[in-house]
Protein backbone atom coordinates (compact mmCIF):
# COMPACT_ATOMS: atom_id res chain seq x y z
CA UNK A 1 0.00 0.00 0.00
CA UNK A 2 1.29 3.43 -0.86
CA UNK A 3 2.04 5.38 2.32
CA UNK A 4 0.00 8.50 3.00
CA UNK A 5 1.63 11.86 2.64
CA UNK A 6 0.45 15.44 2.80
CA UNK A 7 1.69 18.67 1.26
CA UNK A 8 1.88 21.49 3.81
CA UNK A 9 3.18 25.01 4.19
CA UNK A 10 5.80 24.95 6.95
CA UNK A 11 6.43 27.91 9.27
CA UNK A 12 9.26 27.78 11.82
CA UNK A 13 9.20 30.18 14.76
CA UNK A 14 9.54 30.95 18.44
CA UNK A 15 7.32 29.16 20.94
CA UNK A 16 7.26 30.21 24.58
CA UNK A 17 8.41 26.75 25.70
CA UNK A 18 11.26 26.74 23.16
CA UNK A 19 12.20 30.28 24.23
CA UNK A 20 12.34 29.18 27.87
CA UNK A 21 14.16 25.92 27.21
CA UNK A 22 16.84 27.49 24.98
CA UNK A 23 17.76 29.54 28.07
CA UNK A 24 17.63 26.48 30.35
CA UNK A 25 19.86 24.20 28.31
CA UNK A 26 19.77 22.59 24.90
CA UNK A 27 21.11 19.21 25.99
CA UNK A 28 18.11 18.40 28.18
CA UNK A 29 15.41 15.85 27.40
CA UNK A 30 12.86 18.64 27.86
CA UNK A 31 14.40 20.56 24.95
CA UNK A 32 14.32 17.49 22.71
CA UNK A 33 10.70 16.72 23.62
CA UNK A 34 9.49 20.27 23.04
CA UNK A 35 11.59 21.37 20.08
CA UNK A 36 11.85 18.19 17.97
CA UNK A 37 8.17 18.43 17.13
CA UNK A 38 5.81 19.65 14.49
CA UNK A 39 2.39 21.14 15.15
CA UNK A 40 -0.36 20.16 12.73
CA UNK A 41 -4.09 20.64 12.34
CA UNK A 42 -6.20 17.77 13.76
CA UNK A 43 -7.78 17.12 10.32
CA UNK A 44 -4.32 16.75 8.78
CA UNK A 45 -3.29 14.33 11.54
CA UNK A 46 -6.42 12.30 10.78
CA UNK A 47 -5.64 12.35 7.06
CA UNK A 48 -2.18 10.98 7.82
CA UNK A 49 -3.79 8.32 10.01
CA UNK A 50 -1.69 9.15 13.06
CA UNK A 51 -2.25 10.45 16.57
CA UNK A 52 -0.40 13.28 18.27
CA UNK A 53 2.86 12.08 19.79
CA UNK A 54 3.60 9.76 16.88
CA UNK A 55 6.54 10.42 14.61
CA UNK A 56 6.32 12.06 11.20
CA UNK A 57 8.89 12.64 8.51
CA UNK A 58 8.97 16.12 7.03
CA UNK A 59 10.75 16.76 3.76
CA UNK A 60 11.53 19.95 1.86
CA UNK A 61 13.83 20.72 -1.08
CA UNK A 62 16.60 21.32 1.49
CA UNK A 63 16.36 18.05 3.45
CA UNK A 64 14.24 15.89 5.71
CA UNK A 65 13.89 15.15 9.41
CA UNK A 66 11.83 12.95 11.73
CA UNK A 67 10.01 14.66 14.61
CA UNK A 68 7.01 14.09 16.84
CA UNK A 69 3.62 15.31 15.60
CA UNK A 70 1.73 17.53 18.01
CA UNK A 71 -1.34 19.74 18.31
CA UNK A 72 -0.38 23.21 19.47
CA UNK A 73 -2.25 25.54 21.77
CA UNK A 74 -2.46 28.07 18.91
CA UNK A 75 -4.80 27.19 16.05
CA UNK A 76 -3.34 26.11 12.72
CA UNK A 77 -5.21 26.07 9.43
CA UNK A 78 -5.46 22.84 7.47
CA UNK A 79 -2.42 22.50 5.26
CA UNK A 80 -0.08 24.37 7.62
CA UNK A 81 2.65 23.04 9.88
CA UNK A 82 4.64 24.80 12.62
CA UNK A 83 8.03 23.83 14.02
CA UNK A 84 9.89 25.64 16.81
CA UNK A 85 13.31 27.12 15.89
CA UNK A 86 16.12 24.67 16.59
CA UNK A 87 18.47 22.14 15.01
CA UNK A 88 15.65 19.83 13.82
CA UNK A 89 13.84 22.57 11.87
CA UNK A 90 17.19 23.59 10.35
CA UNK A 91 17.24 20.43 8.22
CA UNK A 92 14.25 21.86 6.35
CA UNK A 93 15.04 25.59 6.11
CA UNK A 94 15.87 26.94 2.65
CA UNK A 95 19.40 28.42 2.89
CA UNK A 96 18.88 30.74 -0.09
CA UNK A 97 18.85 34.33 1.16
CA UNK A 98 17.71 36.19 -1.99
CA UNK A 99 20.40 38.85 -1.51
CA UNK A 100 19.37 39.69 2.05
CA UNK A 101 21.50 37.37 4.21
CA UNK A 102 18.27 35.82 5.57
CA UNK A 103 17.45 32.17 4.81
CA UNK A 104 13.76 31.35 4.27
CA UNK A 105 12.51 30.18 7.67
CA UNK A 106 8.81 30.61 6.96
CA UNK A 107 6.33 29.62 4.28
CA UNK A 108 8.35 26.60 3.07
CA UNK A 109 6.69 23.94 0.88
CA UNK A 110 7.00 20.62 2.70
CA UNK A 111 5.69 17.06 2.55
CA UNK A 112 4.72 15.17 5.69
CA UNK A 113 4.33 11.42 5.99
CA UNK A 114 3.89 9.05 8.95
CA UNK A 115 7.20 7.65 10.26
CA UNK A 116 6.11 5.56 13.23
CA UNK A 117 9.09 3.24 12.89
CA UNK A 118 11.72 5.94 12.46
CA UNK A 119 13.46 7.65 15.36
CA UNK A 120 13.88 11.31 16.24
CA UNK A 121 17.57 12.29 16.11
CA UNK A 122 19.11 13.16 19.49
CA UNK A 123 21.31 16.27 19.88
CA UNK A 124 24.38 13.98 19.92
CA UNK A 125 23.31 12.37 16.63
CA UNK A 126 22.74 15.79 15.07
CA UNK A 127 26.24 16.89 16.12
CA UNK A 128 27.65 13.71 14.57
CA UNK A 129 25.88 14.50 11.27
CA UNK A 130 27.03 18.12 11.31
CA UNK A 131 30.64 17.16 12.10
CA UNK A 132 30.82 14.35 9.54
CA UNK A 133 33.04 15.43 6.66
CA UNK B 1 21.20 32.36 55.74
CA UNK B 2 22.42 35.52 53.98
CA UNK B 3 20.08 37.15 51.49
CA UNK B 4 20.20 40.33 49.45
CA UNK B 5 17.63 41.98 47.20
CA UNK B 6 18.57 43.87 44.01
CA UNK B 7 16.01 46.31 42.58
CA UNK B 8 15.52 47.50 38.98
CA UNK B 9 17.69 44.82 37.43
CA UNK B 10 17.64 44.77 33.61
CA UNK B 11 16.55 41.49 32.05
CA UNK B 12 18.97 40.17 29.45
CA UNK B 13 16.80 37.84 27.38
CA UNK B 14 14.73 39.52 24.64
CA UNK B 15 14.80 42.98 23.04
CA UNK B 16 12.31 44.35 25.59
CA UNK B 17 15.19 44.62 28.12
CA UNK B 18 12.66 45.00 30.98
CA UNK B 19 14.32 47.12 33.67
CA UNK B 20 12.05 46.30 36.60
CA UNK B 21 13.26 42.91 37.83
CA UNK B 22 13.64 42.39 41.55
CA UNK B 23 16.18 39.69 42.24
CA UNK B 24 16.72 37.99 45.58
CA UNK B 25 20.07 36.29 46.13
CA UNK B 26 20.32 33.66 48.86
CA UNK B 27 23.65 31.94 49.53
CA UNK B 28 25.06 32.99 46.20
CA UNK B 29 22.07 31.78 44.15
CA UNK B 30 19.02 33.52 42.73
CA UNK B 31 16.10 32.47 44.92
CA UNK B 32 13.41 34.75 43.51
CA UNK B 33 12.97 36.95 40.42
CA UNK B 34 9.95 39.24 40.66
CA UNK B 35 8.44 40.68 37.43
CA UNK B 36 10.36 38.18 35.27
CA UNK B 37 8.46 36.53 32.38
CA UNK B 38 8.65 32.79 31.62
CA UNK B 39 11.67 33.22 29.30
CA UNK B 40 13.46 35.43 31.80
CA UNK B 41 12.77 32.96 34.64
CA UNK B 42 14.06 30.17 32.38
CA UNK B 43 17.37 32.03 32.15
CA UNK B 44 17.65 33.41 35.69
CA UNK B 45 16.81 30.17 37.46
CA UNK B 46 19.02 28.05 35.20
CA UNK B 47 21.91 30.28 34.14
CA UNK B 48 24.31 27.99 35.97
CA UNK B 49 23.17 24.80 34.22
CA UNK B 50 25.07 23.37 31.24
CA UNK B 51 27.91 25.88 31.75
CA UNK B 52 31.30 25.67 30.12
CA UNK B 53 33.35 25.37 33.30
CA UNK B 54 36.83 25.87 31.89
CA UNK B 55 38.55 26.72 28.58
CA UNK B 56 38.93 23.76 26.21
CA UNK B 57 40.88 22.96 23.06
CA UNK B 58 40.18 20.09 20.69
CA UNK B 59 42.38 17.07 20.78
CA UNK B 60 41.22 14.74 18.01
CA UNK B 61 37.59 13.92 18.70
CA UNK B 62 37.56 15.34 22.20
CA UNK B 63 37.64 18.75 23.79
CA UNK B 64 40.20 18.79 26.62
CA UNK B 65 40.70 21.20 29.47
CA UNK B 66 43.20 23.99 28.88
CA UNK B 67 44.31 27.14 30.66
CA UNK B 68 42.82 30.47 29.57
CA UNK B 69 46.15 31.58 28.09
CA UNK B 70 46.56 28.30 26.14
CA UNK B 71 43.05 28.66 24.73
CA UNK B 72 43.58 32.32 23.80
CA UNK B 73 46.94 31.44 22.25
CA UNK B 74 45.42 28.74 20.07
CA UNK B 75 42.49 30.98 19.10
CA UNK B 76 44.84 33.85 18.23
CA UNK B 77 46.97 31.60 16.04
CA UNK B 78 43.92 30.25 14.17
CA UNK B 79 42.64 33.78 13.52
CA UNK B 80 46.03 35.24 12.59
CA UNK B 81 46.65 32.36 10.13
CA UNK B 82 43.25 32.57 8.46
CA UNK B 83 42.69 34.38 5.17
CA UNK B 84 38.94 35.00 5.39
CA UNK B 85 37.54 34.48 8.90
CA UNK B 86 33.98 35.24 10.03
CA UNK B 87 33.34 36.86 13.43
CA UNK B 88 29.72 36.06 14.19
CA UNK B 89 27.14 36.34 16.98
CA UNK B 90 27.30 39.39 19.30
CA UNK B 91 23.61 39.81 20.14
CA UNK B 92 23.90 38.32 23.65
CA UNK B 93 26.86 40.35 24.83
CA UNK B 94 27.65 43.97 25.68
CA UNK B 95 28.40 46.87 23.33
CA UNK B 96 31.90 47.05 24.83
CA UNK B 97 32.57 43.46 23.69
CA UNK B 98 31.14 44.17 20.21
CA UNK B 99 33.43 47.19 19.88
CA UNK B 100 36.44 44.92 20.51
CA UNK B 101 35.01 42.44 18.00
CA UNK B 102 34.99 45.11 15.27
CA UNK B 103 38.61 46.02 16.08
CA UNK B 104 39.60 42.34 15.93
CA UNK B 105 37.80 41.86 12.58
CA UNK B 106 39.58 44.91 11.20
CA UNK B 107 42.93 43.66 12.51
CA UNK B 108 42.65 40.19 10.92
CA UNK B 109 40.73 41.23 7.81
CA UNK B 110 37.59 39.29 8.65
CA UNK B 111 33.84 39.59 8.21
CA UNK B 112 31.98 41.13 11.16
CA UNK B 113 28.44 39.78 11.14
CA UNK B 114 25.79 39.48 13.84
CA UNK B 115 22.61 37.48 14.31
CA UNK B 116 20.63 40.22 12.52
CA UNK B 117 21.23 38.17 9.39
CA UNK B 118 18.79 35.57 10.67
CA UNK B 119 16.29 37.91 12.33
CA UNK B 120 15.70 41.53 11.30
CA UNK B 121 18.37 41.91 8.59
CA UNK B 122 15.74 42.38 5.87
CA UNK B 123 14.11 45.02 8.12
CA UNK B 124 17.36 46.96 8.24
CA UNK B 125 17.80 46.72 4.47
CA UNK B 126 14.23 48.01 4.11
CA UNK B 127 14.96 50.92 6.46
CA UNK B 128 18.06 51.79 4.42
CA UNK B 129 15.89 51.79 1.27
CA UNK B 130 12.92 53.76 2.52
CA UNK B 131 13.66 55.36 5.92
CA UNK B 132 11.89 54.77 9.18
CA UNK B 133 9.37 56.73 11.19
CA UNK B 134 9.90 55.57 14.74
CA UNK B 135 9.82 56.44 18.44
CA UNK B 136 10.66 55.01 21.85
CA UNK B 137 8.54 52.41 23.62
CA UNK B 138 7.69 55.04 26.25
CA UNK B 139 5.85 57.09 23.61
CA UNK B 140 3.88 53.99 22.57
CA UNK B 141 2.95 53.33 26.18
CA UNK B 142 1.70 56.86 26.81
CA UNK B 143 0.16 57.78 23.44
CA UNK B 144 -0.62 54.89 21.09
CA UNK B 145 -4.32 54.27 20.45
CA UNK B 146 -3.73 51.81 17.59
CA UNK B 147 -1.27 48.95 17.96
CA UNK B 148 -0.75 46.50 15.11
CA UNK B 149 1.32 43.35 15.58
CA UNK B 150 2.25 42.16 12.09
CA UNK B 151 3.89 38.72 11.87
CA UNK B 152 4.82 39.05 15.53
CA UNK B 153 3.69 36.95 18.47
CA UNK B 154 4.80 38.81 21.60
CA UNK B 155 2.83 36.52 23.94
CA UNK B 156 5.42 33.88 23.06
CA UNK B 157 8.51 35.80 21.96
CA UNK B 158 8.35 39.02 24.05
CA UNK B 159 6.08 38.00 26.94
CA UNK B 160 6.13 41.37 28.80
CA UNK B 161 5.90 43.62 25.72
CA UNK B 162 2.12 44.11 25.87
CA UNK B 163 2.09 44.61 29.62
CA UNK B 164 4.95 47.11 29.79
CA UNK B 165 4.86 49.02 26.53
CA UNK B 166 1.70 48.48 24.50
CA UNK B 167 -1.81 47.01 24.74
CA UNK B 168 -1.99 46.37 28.49
CA UNK B 169 0.28 49.14 29.75
CA UNK B 170 -1.06 52.05 31.77
CA UNK B 171 -0.02 55.17 29.90
CA UNK B 172 -0.44 58.84 30.73
CA UNK B 173 -2.90 59.53 27.92
CA UNK B 174 -4.08 55.92 27.35
CA UNK B 175 -4.80 54.56 30.79
CA UNK B 176 -6.82 51.43 30.07
CA UNK B 177 -7.03 48.62 27.55
CA UNK B 178 -10.25 50.22 26.20
CA UNK B 179 -8.25 53.25 25.08
CA UNK B 180 -6.33 51.15 22.56
CA UNK B 181 -7.30 49.19 19.49
CA UNK B 182 -5.06 46.14 19.05
CA UNK B 183 -4.93 44.32 15.71
CA UNK B 184 -2.88 41.23 14.85
CA UNK B 185 -1.99 40.23 11.30
CA UNK B 186 -0.67 36.68 11.10
CA UNK B 187 -0.88 33.43 9.17
CA UNK B 188 -2.64 31.79 12.10
CA UNK B 189 -4.68 32.60 15.19
CA UNK B 190 -1.77 33.05 17.60
CA UNK B 191 -2.09 33.63 21.34
CA UNK B 192 -1.40 37.32 20.60
CA UNK B 193 -4.27 37.35 18.07
CA UNK B 194 -6.57 35.81 20.71
CA UNK B 195 -6.16 38.80 23.03
CA UNK B 196 -6.32 41.39 20.24
CA UNK B 197 -9.46 43.31 19.29
CA UNK B 198 -9.30 41.95 15.78
CA UNK B 199 -7.35 39.40 13.80
CA UNK B 200 -6.55 39.48 10.11
CA UNK B 201 -5.52 36.14 8.69
CA UNK B 202 -3.09 36.42 5.81
CA UNK B 203 -1.91 33.67 3.47
CA UNK B 204 1.77 32.66 3.99
CA UNK B 205 4.30 34.69 1.93
CA UNK B 206 1.68 37.29 0.94
CA UNK B 207 2.68 40.21 3.22
CA UNK B 208 3.86 42.35 0.30
CA UNK B 209 0.54 41.99 -1.50
CA UNK B 210 -1.57 42.86 1.54
CA UNK B 211 0.62 45.82 2.51
CA UNK B 212 0.44 47.15 -1.09
CA UNK B 213 -3.35 46.79 -1.06
CA UNK B 214 -3.65 48.71 2.23
CA UNK B 215 -1.29 51.41 0.94
CA UNK B 216 -3.38 51.78 -2.22
CA UNK B 217 -6.57 52.00 -0.15
CA UNK B 218 -5.02 54.64 2.12
CA UNK B 219 -4.24 56.60 -1.08
CA UNK B 220 -7.98 56.33 -1.94
CA UNK B 221 -7.30 54.10 -4.95
CA UNK B 222 -9.87 51.43 -5.77
CA UNK B 223 -8.86 47.79 -5.84
CA UNK B 224 -10.18 45.50 -8.53
CA UNK B 225 -9.81 42.23 -6.63
CA UNK B 226 -12.32 40.79 -4.15
CA UNK B 227 -9.57 39.42 -1.97
CA UNK B 228 -5.85 40.13 -1.52
CA UNK B 229 -3.62 37.60 0.29
CA UNK B 230 -6.80 35.80 1.38
CA UNK B 231 -8.20 38.95 3.05
CA UNK B 232 -11.58 40.25 1.74
CA UNK B 233 -11.60 43.76 0.27
CA UNK B 234 -14.06 44.94 2.93
CA UNK B 235 -11.62 43.99 5.69
CA UNK B 236 -8.77 45.80 3.90
CA UNK B 237 -10.86 48.98 3.56
CA UNK B 238 -11.90 48.75 7.18
CA UNK B 239 -8.27 48.37 8.30
CA UNK B 240 -7.18 51.34 6.16
CA UNK B 241 -9.97 53.43 7.75
CA UNK B 242 -8.89 52.44 11.25
CA UNK B 243 -5.29 53.37 10.43
CA UNK B 244 -6.14 56.73 8.90
CA UNK B 245 -8.48 57.65 11.75
CA UNK B 246 -6.23 56.79 14.69
CA UNK B 247 -4.38 59.50 16.60
CA UNK B 248 -1.12 57.65 17.19
CA UNK B 249 -0.65 54.30 15.49
CA UNK B 250 2.24 51.87 15.43
CA UNK B 251 3.09 48.68 13.56
CA UNK B 252 5.30 46.29 15.51
CA UNK B 253 6.64 43.84 12.95
CA UNK B 254 8.12 40.44 13.66
CA UNK B 255 9.96 37.69 11.87
CA UNK B 256 6.69 36.60 10.24
CA UNK B 257 7.33 39.33 7.70
CA UNK B 258 11.17 39.39 7.51
CA UNK B 259 11.60 35.61 7.17
CA UNK B 260 8.86 35.10 4.57
CA UNK B 261 9.40 35.39 0.85
CA UNK B 262 9.80 38.98 -0.24
CA UNK B 263 11.97 39.59 2.86
CA UNK B 264 13.38 43.16 2.68
CA UNK B 265 10.78 44.10 0.04
CA UNK B 266 8.01 43.30 2.56
CA UNK B 267 9.56 45.81 4.94
CA UNK B 268 9.99 48.36 2.10
CA UNK B 269 6.24 48.16 1.61
CA UNK B 270 5.42 48.35 5.34
CA UNK B 271 7.63 51.44 5.69
CA UNK B 272 6.05 52.98 2.60
CA UNK B 273 2.59 52.38 4.09
CA UNK B 274 3.68 54.15 7.29
CA UNK B 275 5.10 57.04 5.25
CA UNK B 276 1.79 57.33 3.41
CA UNK B 277 -0.16 57.21 6.70
CA UNK B 278 1.92 60.08 8.08
CA UNK B 279 0.34 62.36 5.47
CA UNK B 280 -2.96 61.75 7.25
CA UNK B 281 -2.11 61.05 10.92
CA UNK B 282 0.77 60.12 13.23
CA UNK B 283 2.04 56.64 12.46
CA UNK B 284 5.18 54.73 13.45
CA UNK B 285 6.84 51.37 12.95
CA UNK B 286 9.26 49.27 15.00
CA UNK B 287 10.87 45.83 14.64
CA UNK B 288 10.33 43.38 17.52
CA UNK B 289 14.01 42.64 18.09
CA UNK B 290 14.69 39.18 19.51
CA UNK B 291 17.91 39.13 21.54
CA UNK B 292 18.64 41.64 24.28
CA UNK B 293 21.49 43.40 22.49
CA UNK B 294 20.98 42.61 18.81
CA UNK B 295 20.08 46.30 18.37
CA UNK B 296 23.39 47.14 20.08
CA UNK B 297 25.27 44.85 17.68
CA UNK B 298 23.83 46.90 14.78
CA UNK B 299 24.47 50.23 16.46
CA UNK B 300 28.08 49.53 17.44
CA UNK B 301 28.99 47.92 14.11
CA UNK B 302 27.35 50.86 12.29
CA UNK B 303 29.15 53.60 14.23
CA UNK B 304 32.44 51.77 13.92
CA UNK B 305 32.30 50.73 10.25
CA UNK B 306 29.35 52.59 8.73
CA UNK B 307 27.25 49.44 8.31
CA UNK B 308 25.04 47.54 10.78
CA UNK B 309 25.82 43.88 9.91
CA UNK B 310 27.52 41.67 7.29
CA UNK B 311 30.58 43.97 7.12
CA UNK B 312 33.50 42.53 5.16
CA UNK B 313 36.79 44.09 6.32
CA UNK B 314 39.05 41.75 4.33
CA UNK B 315 39.93 44.38 1.73
CA UNK B 316 41.13 46.90 4.31
CA UNK B 317 37.93 48.96 4.10
CA UNK B 318 34.34 48.13 5.10
CA UNK B 319 32.26 46.45 2.40
CA UNK B 320 28.55 45.80 3.00
CA UNK B 321 26.56 43.62 0.65
CA UNK B 322 24.03 41.34 2.39
CA UNK B 323 23.53 38.20 0.33
CA UNK B 324 27.25 38.26 -0.43
CA UNK B 325 29.06 39.37 2.75
CA UNK B 326 26.52 37.80 5.16
CA UNK B 327 27.51 34.76 7.25
CA UNK B 328 25.01 32.22 5.84
CA UNK B 329 25.89 33.13 2.24
CA UNK B 330 29.66 32.96 2.87
CA UNK B 331 29.21 29.58 4.56
CA UNK B 332 26.99 28.25 1.77
CA UNK B 333 29.71 29.23 -0.72
CA UNK B 334 32.19 27.52 1.61
CA UNK B 335 34.58 30.48 1.40
CA UNK B 336 35.69 31.18 4.96
CA UNK B 337 38.58 29.33 6.56
CA UNK B 338 38.01 30.08 10.29
CA UNK B 339 35.30 31.48 12.54
CA UNK B 340 34.98 33.18 15.89
CA UNK B 341 31.52 32.86 17.44
CA UNK B 342 30.68 35.04 20.42
CA UNK B 343 27.50 34.57 22.49
CA UNK B 344 25.53 32.77 19.81
CA UNK B 345 24.69 29.25 18.64
CA UNK B 346 24.75 29.26 14.82
CA UNK B 347 25.19 25.47 14.60
CA UNK B 348 21.64 25.21 16.08
CA UNK B 349 20.18 28.13 14.19
CA UNK B 350 21.71 28.12 10.71
CA UNK B 351 20.32 26.01 7.87
CA UNK B 352 21.86 22.54 8.21
CA UNK B 353 24.24 22.83 5.24
CA UNK B 354 25.57 26.18 6.48
CA UNK B 355 26.07 24.61 9.94
CA UNK B 356 27.99 21.69 8.39
CA UNK B 357 30.28 24.07 6.54
CA UNK B 358 30.85 26.02 9.74
CA UNK B 359 31.77 22.82 11.63
CA UNK B 360 34.35 21.96 8.92
CA UNK B 361 36.58 24.97 9.58
CA UNK B 362 38.54 25.82 12.76
CA UNK B 363 35.86 27.26 15.02
CA UNK B 364 36.45 29.29 18.20
CA UNK B 365 33.48 29.89 20.50
CA UNK B 366 33.16 32.23 23.46
CA UNK B 367 29.96 31.40 25.37
CA UNK B 368 28.80 30.85 28.96
CA UNK B 369 26.86 27.70 27.97
CA UNK B 370 27.50 24.35 26.36
CA UNK B 371 25.78 24.64 22.98
CA UNK B 372 25.84 22.71 19.71
CA UNK B 373 28.35 25.31 18.51
CA UNK B 374 30.74 24.82 21.46
CA UNK B 375 30.51 21.04 20.97
CA UNK B 376 31.67 21.45 17.34
CA UNK B 377 34.45 23.92 18.21
CA UNK B 378 38.22 23.73 18.09
CA UNK B 379 38.58 26.18 20.99
CA UNK B 380 35.95 26.95 23.66
CA UNK B 381 36.37 29.86 26.07
CA UNK B 382 33.71 30.17 28.80
CA UNK B 383 32.48 33.66 29.62
CA UNK B 384 30.42 35.41 32.29
CA UNK B 385 26.75 36.22 31.65
CA UNK B 386 26.26 39.90 30.75
CA UNK B 387 23.64 41.43 33.04
CA UNK B 388 24.06 38.73 35.70
CA UNK B 389 27.76 38.16 36.35
CA UNK B 390 29.20 41.17 34.55
CA UNK B 391 28.01 44.65 33.56
CA UNK B 392 27.80 46.23 30.12
CA UNK B 393 25.82 48.61 27.89
CA UNK B 394 22.97 47.21 25.83
CA UNK B 395 20.40 48.71 23.42
CA UNK B 396 16.68 48.04 23.89
CA UNK B 397 14.67 47.32 20.70
CA UNK B 398 13.75 51.01 20.37
CA UNK B 399 17.39 52.11 20.52
CA UNK B 400 17.41 53.22 24.16
CA UNK B 401 20.74 52.41 25.83
CA UNK B 402 20.66 50.71 29.21
CA UNK B 403 23.43 49.72 31.59
CA UNK B 404 23.01 46.02 32.43
CA UNK B 405 24.26 45.37 35.96
CA UNK B 406 26.15 42.62 37.70
CA UNK B 407 24.54 41.12 40.81
CA UNK B 408 26.30 37.82 41.27
CA UNK B 409 29.94 36.72 41.03
CA UNK B 410 30.89 34.52 38.05
CA UNK B 411 32.29 31.03 38.80
CA UNK B 412 36.00 30.89 39.64
CA UNK B 413 38.23 31.58 36.66
CA UNK B 414 35.36 32.72 34.39
CA UNK B 415 35.87 36.22 32.99
CA UNK B 416 33.82 38.59 30.82
CA UNK B 417 33.66 38.62 27.00
CA UNK B 418 35.39 42.02 27.15
CA UNK B 419 38.40 40.63 29.04
CA UNK B 420 38.64 37.56 26.76
CA UNK B 421 38.38 39.63 23.57
CA UNK B 422 40.90 42.21 24.79
CA UNK B 423 43.40 39.42 25.53
CA UNK B 424 42.67 37.76 22.19
CA UNK B 425 43.11 41.06 20.34
CA UNK B 426 46.43 41.79 22.12
CA UNK B 427 47.68 38.29 21.28
CA UNK B 428 46.65 38.55 17.61
CA UNK B 429 48.37 41.95 17.32
CA UNK B 430 51.57 40.46 18.77
CA UNK B 431 51.52 37.54 16.29
CA UNK B 432 50.76 39.81 13.32
CA UNK B 433 53.69 42.16 14.07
Amino acid sequence: MKSKSLKVNLVTGRSLVQGRLKEQGKLSEDYLNNVACCELNQDDLNALGIAKGQNVKISTDSGSVVVKASIGTQALEKGMAFMPYGPWAEFLVDPKTHSTGMPTYKGINATISPAMKEKVLTIEEIIEIIRSK
Amino acid sequence: MSSKIFQDIICTVCGCCCDNLEIEIKDGNISRAKNACAMSLGKLMNFNKERNEFPMVRNGDKLSKASLSEAIDKAANILADSKYPILYGWSLTSCEAIELGVELADCIGGVMDNTTGTCHGPGIIGIQDVGESTCTLGEVKHRADLIIYWGANPVHAHPNHMMRYSALSKGRFRATRKDRNVITVDVRMTDTAKISDSFIQIEPNKDYELLSAITATVKDLELEQDKVAGVPLEEIENLADIMVNCEFGIIFFGLGITMSLGKSRNIDMALSLVRELNKRTKFLIMPMRGHFNVTGANQVTAWQTGYPFAVDLSKGFPLYNPGDTSAVDILMRDECDAALVVASDPISNFPNQAARNLAKIPLITIDPHVTLTTLCSEVVIPSAHVGIETEGSIYRMDGVVLEARKFIEPPNGIVSDVEILQNLLNRVKKISK
